[in-house]
């Protein structure tokens, strides 16, 4: 792609001022948020299509949404919410308190195939004293709540169009599907029945690209204005020097790690999870992987989160610490185990980069690069796997390590108890204090190598204003999107 | 002739049979399981269960291969898990991009590769080694960074044709034919460039041969001989090469699809493997399976056709 920057301009821009093309990396697989788990789903539909009772904003705030406020009663127990008046259905479907329910009952009920069930869990039920408030009574005190809601998973649907969602999505946001062509884009325009201010926008189109170098031309050739995750890091230095492109560099949920498998040995001993992590410089890592655009993280938890400690340093590049504290642990130099590496392209490149500073302390990382359903499968689910690469992109997704049988087998009476207190603490100061703790408590463990956090990079034409350039959830919200005049 | 065409179509139908089988057990074997790969790692056990049960996946093995089978047999394709859409639709409307992309590259190939083939054979020396290294080139250029040197050039110096994606036929046609002109140009200078050197040789291999000298010795026409005797008799070992391209072009496109960003048969083969879309990835399997079969036919009966003692050594 060396001949791109040598090129002069010729592609015009073209489309109407109130429209919008951006263009993501998966289609999804439907669309519908509350029947399955692809990051693509919610790029299309989050606070587009779909509303839920509250909802994140840009900074990773929640904020009111179909709930216009709540009260939270002092025992943490019930919410009192009261809901926005006058809103429908993009069908004409009124939207009141027993949509609530219906909601939520479906997600939480046996033949529910909600990705997010355990969001629901906590519910014990939900009355409505009128059509304009809900009161949801938990189980035990779940200082989570209100954020759970703002997911995706949970947002509102209609007893008439839910089961048709996936194909014909019917939601309460500003914008409405308008056409669909599998494999290549997905338009979106005003919903004419919107409660809220119209959106600047009058239609929004989705383009599936996945392929960097062909992402990369559809953004030079104009075919394209924006693509909010931008999967080619290594030219983003050339739309950086062009003035016709915005490039911002933010930061997302993702915490990319190399988890270990506790339950093979060696890696149940504490002093060689340190001693994997003093070998391998992330910073190099961060650099193959995502030329350089990542954060350094020391654990399970981004800058861009409420109470986040800075714990980057905990193990510095340090070989030769890594070898006495292999040798203190009884690993021979020569011992051998299995990296699987999903397909992502940071992946792909941090395995290799790491089995090469492994090799430099006397262990032997073989690479076994495996596709997605595999991974699923024999990594994630039956836990038979010594390490891996991946991204977890749920934010604050601090309850998988107190979780008895994920799969890095990490099992600490000390984390449990600290989160069941964080899960159960009302008051602010309180759940900050306990989730340093946590974070502290991981970085000591290191049940897991904790290598960066994903950047998100952005690039979209010069004079869009109000795309997201941080992505405190995996989202493509455009309702505050305009061309500058 | 009527008895070889009719074991021909016996072998057919057999060969579908068992393509069905091989592809149904293989992604039997294969890891995944498509229920988790739709919910993701946080999903419950129970949510799972519930999902495995919506899509019949709960249902014993031989019980969902007649499922399948005998759906097939009256027309049905089943739906896909994925899309929640009917097979037949989704490949339909892949088959209106990669069809009309595979014809068009198929011709354009032969277009340029039949002429430099039969140039190349009747003028040997300069022509002749120019048009060779010409081909080596072409055979040596991957045809996905030919296609990005095209979008480099026609879509963001140029800005004259689309650098990627599909409006789909009913939307714009004078747009969709626009989309598929680099793609097809991708496709078709490789396979023109591996066409011209096996016309040439075919050209080369009848010159020798004992009928071209009689002609030449009554004296006819080296034009006339080459058209009227080498071509016809060179044209078998042509047709043969054009039925697996053709065959290539229609299933094995998914990196050129992925440069232009076309919604074509590949990447929705490719995609449905990635989710474990099982029956669309069944169904994939067996039309692939069955056009590569149907092509082989229409080639053999062409071929028997141009020769007709194929038929007859084999009847």
């Amino acid at each position: 792609m060396g001949l791109l920057a040598a090129l002069p301009w010729h592609a015009a821009f073209a489309g109407p001022p109130d429209s919008l093309t951006l263009a993501i990396p998966l289609e999804p697989p439907g669309l519908d948020p509350t029947a399955g788990a692809a990051a693509a789903i919610r790029e299309v539909t989050y606070a587009n299509l779909f509303q839920g009772l509250t909802r994140i904003d840009a900074q990773g705030r929640v904020i009111p949404d179909l709930a216009k406020s709540w009260t939270v009663s002092p025992d943490g127990l019930t919410y009192t919410f009261d809901l926005q008046t006058g809103v429908t259905f993009s069908d004409g479907t009124p939207f009141d308190c027993s949509i609530v329910q219906f909601s939520y009952g479906r997600a939480m009920a046996p033949d529910s195939v909600n990705a997010q069930k355990q969001l629901f869990a906590p519910i014990d039920k939900i009355s409505c004293p009128s059509p304009a408030q809900a009161v949801i009574t938990l189980k035990a005190a779940t200082s989570t709540f209100l954020y759970d809601m703002a997911w995706g998973d949970a947002v509102m649907v209609a007893p008439k169009s839910a089961a048709t969602n996936k194909t014909h999505p019917v939601g309460t946001g500003p914008f409405m599907l308008s056409r669909w062509v599998p494999g290549d884009r997905i338009e979106l325009v005003r919903n004419p029945h919107y409660w809220g201010p119209a959106p600047k926008l009058a239609s929004v189109t989705f383009r599936i690209i996945p392929d960097p170098a062909a992402a990369t031309a559809a953004l030079l050739s104009g075919a394209i204005d924006a693509y909010p995750d931008f999967p080619a890091p290594e030219t983003v230095p050339k739309f950086q020097h062009d003035p016709r492109f915005t490039v911002a560099i933010g930061t997302t949920e993702g915490k990319v790690i190399m988890a270990l498998n506790e339950a093979h040995k060696p890696f149940d001993d504490v002093r060689v999870r340190r001693a994997l992590a003093y070998a391998i410089d992330r910073k190099s890592i961060v650099e193959a992987a995502y030329s350089g655009l990542g954060q350094v993280i020391g654990s399970h938890y981004t800058p861009n989160d409420p109470g986040y400690v800075d714990l980057a340093d905990t193990y510095p590049y340090d070989p030769a610490r890594a070898k006495s504290l292999l040798k203190a642990a009884g690993v021979k130099p020569g011992f051998t185990f299995t990296i699987m590496l999903p397909p992502p392209s940071y992946a792909q490149r941090a395995g290799q980069l790491i089995a090469a500073y492994l090799s430099q302390v006397g262990i032997n990382a073989k690479l076994e690069s495996v596709e997605w359903a595999k991974w699923l499968s024999q990594v994630f689910t039956q836990t038979d796997y010594d390490a891996t690469v991946i991204a977890h992109v749920e934010a604050r997704d601090l309850d998988i390590y107190a979780r008895p049988h994920y799969y890095f087998n990490y099992h600490s009476p000390k984390y449990d108890a600290l989160y069941a207190q964080y899960i159960a603490a009302t008051d602010p100061a309180t759940q900050t204090t306990l989730v340093q703790q946590l974070q502290r408590q991981l970085a000591e463990d290191e049940p897991n190598i904790f290598l960066f956090a994903l950047p998100k990079i952005g690039i979209w034409r010069a004079g869009l204003q109000g795309m997201w350039t941080n992505d405190p959830m995996p989202v493509d919200d455009v309702t505050g999107v305009s061309w500058a005049k | 002739m009527t008895g070889y065409l009719l074991r021909r179509f016996g072998s057919l139908v057999a060969s579908l049979v068992f393509a069905s089988l091989v592809v149904f057990i293989v992604l039997q074997i294969l890891p995944g399981d498509p229920a988790l790969v739709i919910l993701g790692p946080d999903a419950r056990p129970d949510t799972l269960a519930a999902l495995r049960h919506q899509l019949g996946l709960d249902l014993p093995v031989w019980l969902r291969y007649l499922h399948w089978a005998g759906g097939i047999l009256t027309g049905d394709f089943g739906r896909s898990t994925a899309y929640d859409a009917p097979v037949a639709t989704l490949i339909l409307q892949r088959v209106a991009v990669t069809v009309p992309l595979a014809v068009m590259a198929m011709l354009l190939s032969a277009l340029l590769a039949i002429p430099l083939g039969v140039w190349a054979a009747s003028r040997r020396g300069a022509v002749d080694g120019g048009i060779m290294s010409v081909t080596q080139i072409g055979i040596a250029i991957p045809d996905f960074w030919l296609g990005l040197l095209l979008i480099l050039l026609f879509a963001v110096h140029f800005a004259l044709l689309p650098a990627g994606g599909f409006p789909g036929w009913w939307h714009s046609v004078g747009g969709s034919i626009r989309a598929l002109v680099l793609p097809m140009i991708a496709l078709a200078i490789p396979q023109a460039a591996i066409l011209t050197r096996v016309t040439r040789g075919a050209v080369l291999d009848v010159g020798v041969r004992d009928f071209l000298r009689t002609a030449r010795a009554k004296g006819m026409a080296e034009s006339a001989i080459l058209w009227r005797h080498a071509v016809p008799n060179a044209l078998i070992p042509v047709t043969t090469l054009m039925g697996l391209q053709f065959s290539f072009l229609l299933a094995g496109t998914i990196i050129i699809e992925n440069v232009f960003t076309l919604p074509g048969l590949g990447s929705l083969l490719f995609q449905a493997i990635g989710q474990r879309d099982l029956v669309l990835v069944q169904d994939l399997v067996l039309l692939f399976a069955g056009l590569v079969i149907l092509i082989n036919f229409l080639v053999d009966v062409l071929n028997a056709v141009l020769d007709p003692r194929l038929a007859a050594r084999q009847a």
